[in-house]
């Protein structure tokens, strides 16, 4: 395209200032629409993502209950409680990648160091727990196998114990009273689940059970699995452990209240796929706004066309071609959608932008975001697009017939 | 430069078929200048758009400058309309957004003449038509006669051998038709071929040639004493 055929088009813009404006704000209109859903829908995406930031996605989690059925001669409403045996039992499914127990000690456990006491929480786990609950070690080590296998008197906390009992101390190494035993801090770790986490004291399971007259007792037991696990896998997963305990502990396996489950990995991916049903609702909304909007730019330029008809005749009796006439048409088709996509972009980006900014966090929407690539994989549609919306006027104006577009007057 | 051999050209409509220029065969040499009479609907308005390559004919054969115009592209065809004829109409057709130069300078666009250099060649043909203080002026801005000087000015830009005028002088008044006439004969003077078709007996006078045209034949091919 010539340095002129700009300036013709130009010109040619100018000419309706009004109607060149209208056709382009429906173009915007609709890219715009289109990256602020996607800014919301990446926002309602990423703060449910967050929501699940602190324990693996892939995690199961099961807890003892009730029975609520009878079964071979037990009666109703006995309690399940898991113990060690159950542990063995669930180290030996291979599905089972990182697995720990939980025990949460009873009676008195008032934490203390060097007078100053608090209220902390107490976890006596395995040594994947950290994997299951996304613990981060900063100073230290977490509990290991031995430590389990020796009892030893040790403990792991979090920042915010550190923060309240250990002001300007290094904890490493130093003994933590907790309801009158001492434990000596083997780590410090900081959760992502936030404060509540970081009041944590983990202690090897087989000590918490020894101190607190725990016996062989474990209070949940959590799991996780191959991040790939698809939700009827984890369920029949859950099926099998379900079944494991049953028989340990003699209940019946179709008893949902003897042993709850928390399938992480089923939360997450009904989750998932509800997203994808906002992500697919989103395209199909926003694509159809920018559809509308190429189709009133094909419906202009038609227009514009056919009020052009003796004008363009005349071009023809003076020596316009067909493909140049083609040309001038496309060329107006392209830089009306090409222009109005980018400002609708710009907008867009630049309106998700001052919400990142100045909107506070919120319980609905964390992030939001227009993915770029995909914003400008929308324009470059838009364009082939508006390219495609043009065809069709730019062949009609070929096509006009020079002799009957003079007679006309 | 212009030969025409038993050239039929029919408008064809949903039921019947118009049969407009029978057989006709014609030869305009280089330089020469014609007048085409008839009466209305005789064909005249025909006959020129297919001289001017804005028409197709049936059968026969048109030969422009030794090219056969059936042979043409239609991309050829607008290359050849571009560079060697020039077009006249009754109305005028300028476009009403452009000053006298812009239109002037119309076909240069076409054939590729950069904006400066082709509004320069405008100006100098508008001052050639006696327009040189009218330059900027848009159509709406000047009479009948201007406006015709400022077509004839467009059709002359790019230097064609042919000029092909319909009816210049019809809506214009006899003064001023005068004045259009002696620019086409000037024109006709440099060495261009003009066919201009006219209904008028004293435009018809003043060439070397007239054709009457009647019913789609040519009715008499008179040489006269013109000038
Ligand atoms: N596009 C068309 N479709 C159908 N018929 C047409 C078309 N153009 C012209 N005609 C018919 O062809 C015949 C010749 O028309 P043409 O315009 O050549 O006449 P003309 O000699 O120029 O007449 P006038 O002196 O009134 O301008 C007329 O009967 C006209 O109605
Ligand atoms: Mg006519």
């Amino acid at each position: 395209m010539s340095l002129d055929s700009w300036v013709e088009l130009l010109e040619r813009l100018a000419r309706h200032p009004l109607r060149t404006a209208l056709t382009m704000l429906a173009v915007s209109w609709g890219i715009l629409m289109l990256v602020l859903l996607m800014a919301a829908g990446t926002g309602l995406e990423n703060n449910v993502r967050w929501e699940f930031r602190d324990d693996a996605v892939n995690s199961i989690w099961i807890y003892g209950g009730r029975t609520s059925r009878p079964f071979e001669g037990h009666a109703v409403g006995r309690r399940v409680r898991f113990d060690n045996d159950d542990f063995a039992s669930l180290a030996e499914v291979p599905a089972v990648d990182k697995l720990t127990g939980r025990f949460y000690p009873r009676g008195d456990t008032t934490v203390s160091y060097d007078g100053r006491k608090g209220s902390f929480n107490i976890r006596a786990t395995h040594p994947d727990h950290k994997y299951v609950e996304g613990t981060l070690i900063v100073a230290g080590r977490f509990i290991d196998e031995l430590d389990l296998k020796e009892r030893r008197k040790v403990a792991v906390i979090g920042q915010e114990v550190v923060k309240f009992l250990f002001e300007g101390i290094d904890p490493i190494g130093e003994w933590l009273n907790v309801g009158g035993v001492n434990y000596q801090i083997i780590g410090i770790f900081e959760d992502v689940g936030g404060p509540g986490e970081m009041r944590q004291i983990y202690l090897p399971i087989t000590t918490g059970q020894l101190v607190y007259g725990g016996g062989e007792r474990i209070d949940q037991l959590m799991f996780t699995v191959d991040p790939d696990m698809t939700i009827d896998e984890s369920e029949r997963l859950t099926e099998q452990v379900r079944g494991q305990i049953a028989r340990h502990h003699h209940f019946d396996p179709s008893d949902r209240r003897a042993m709850r489950v928390r399938n992480n990995v089923e939360r997450f991916g009904e989750i998932q796929a509800i997203f994808g049903w906002i992500r697919a609702f989103i395209w199909i909304v926003g694509v159809g706004t920018v559809l509308a909007g190429v189709v009133g730019v094909s419906n202009i330029l038609l227009v514009s066309v056919q009020e052009r008809t003796s004008e363009i005749g005349l071009r023809k009796a003076v020596g316009a071609t067909p493909s140049s006439l083609i040309g001038m048409v496309m060329q107006e088709a392209i830089v009306l959608t090409s222009v109005a996509g980018y400002g609708g972009v710009v907008v867009g980006v630049g309106l998700v932008e001052v919400v990142r900014r100045y909107v506070p966090e919120n319980d609905y929407i964390r992030d939001p975001q227009a993915d770029l690539g995909v914003v400008i994989g929308a324009v470059a549609l838009l364009v082939a697009l508006g390219t495609l919306a043009g065809l069709f006027p730019a062949l009609r104006a070929a096509n006009i017939d020079p002799i009957t577009a003079l007679r006309e007057e | 430069m212009i030969r025409l051999e038993a050239l039929n050209k029919s408008y064809v409509m949903s039921e019947h078929s118009l049969h407009v220029l029978k057989d006709l065969s014609l030869e305009i040499a280089e330089g020469e200048l014609v007048a085409i009479m008839g009466s209305s609907g005789s064909g005249k308005s025909t006959l020129l758009n297919v001289l001017g390559l804005l028409d197709r004919y049936d059968s026969g054969a048109y030969h422009l400058g030794g090219k056969l115009a059936r042979d043409l592209s239609e991309t050829e065809a607008a290359k050849l309309r571009n560079s060697h004829l020039g077009f006249v109409f009754q109305s005028f057709h300028l476009l009403p957004f452009k000053t006298a130069v812009e239109n002037v300078a119309l076909p240069l666009y076409y054939s590729g003449v950069a904006r400066r250099k082709r509004n320069a060649m405008a100006a100098s043909m508008l001052e050639r038509v006696g327009l040189g203080d009218r330059l900027d002026h848009l159509p709406s801005q000047l009479s009948g006669g201007q406006k015709q000087r400022v077509a004839i000015a467009r059709a002359l830009v790019t230097d064609p051998k042919v000029l092909l005028a319909d009816e210049p002088t019809g809506a214009l008044d006899s003064q001023t038709s005068t004045e259009i006439l002696e620019l086409l004969l000037e024109v006709n003077a440099e060495g261009r071929t003009v066919v201009i078709v006219t209904h008028e007996p004293d435009v018809a006078a003043r060439t070397r040639r007239v054709i009457h045209l009647a019913d789609g034949r040519i009715g008499e091919d008179r040489r006269q004493e013109g000038g």
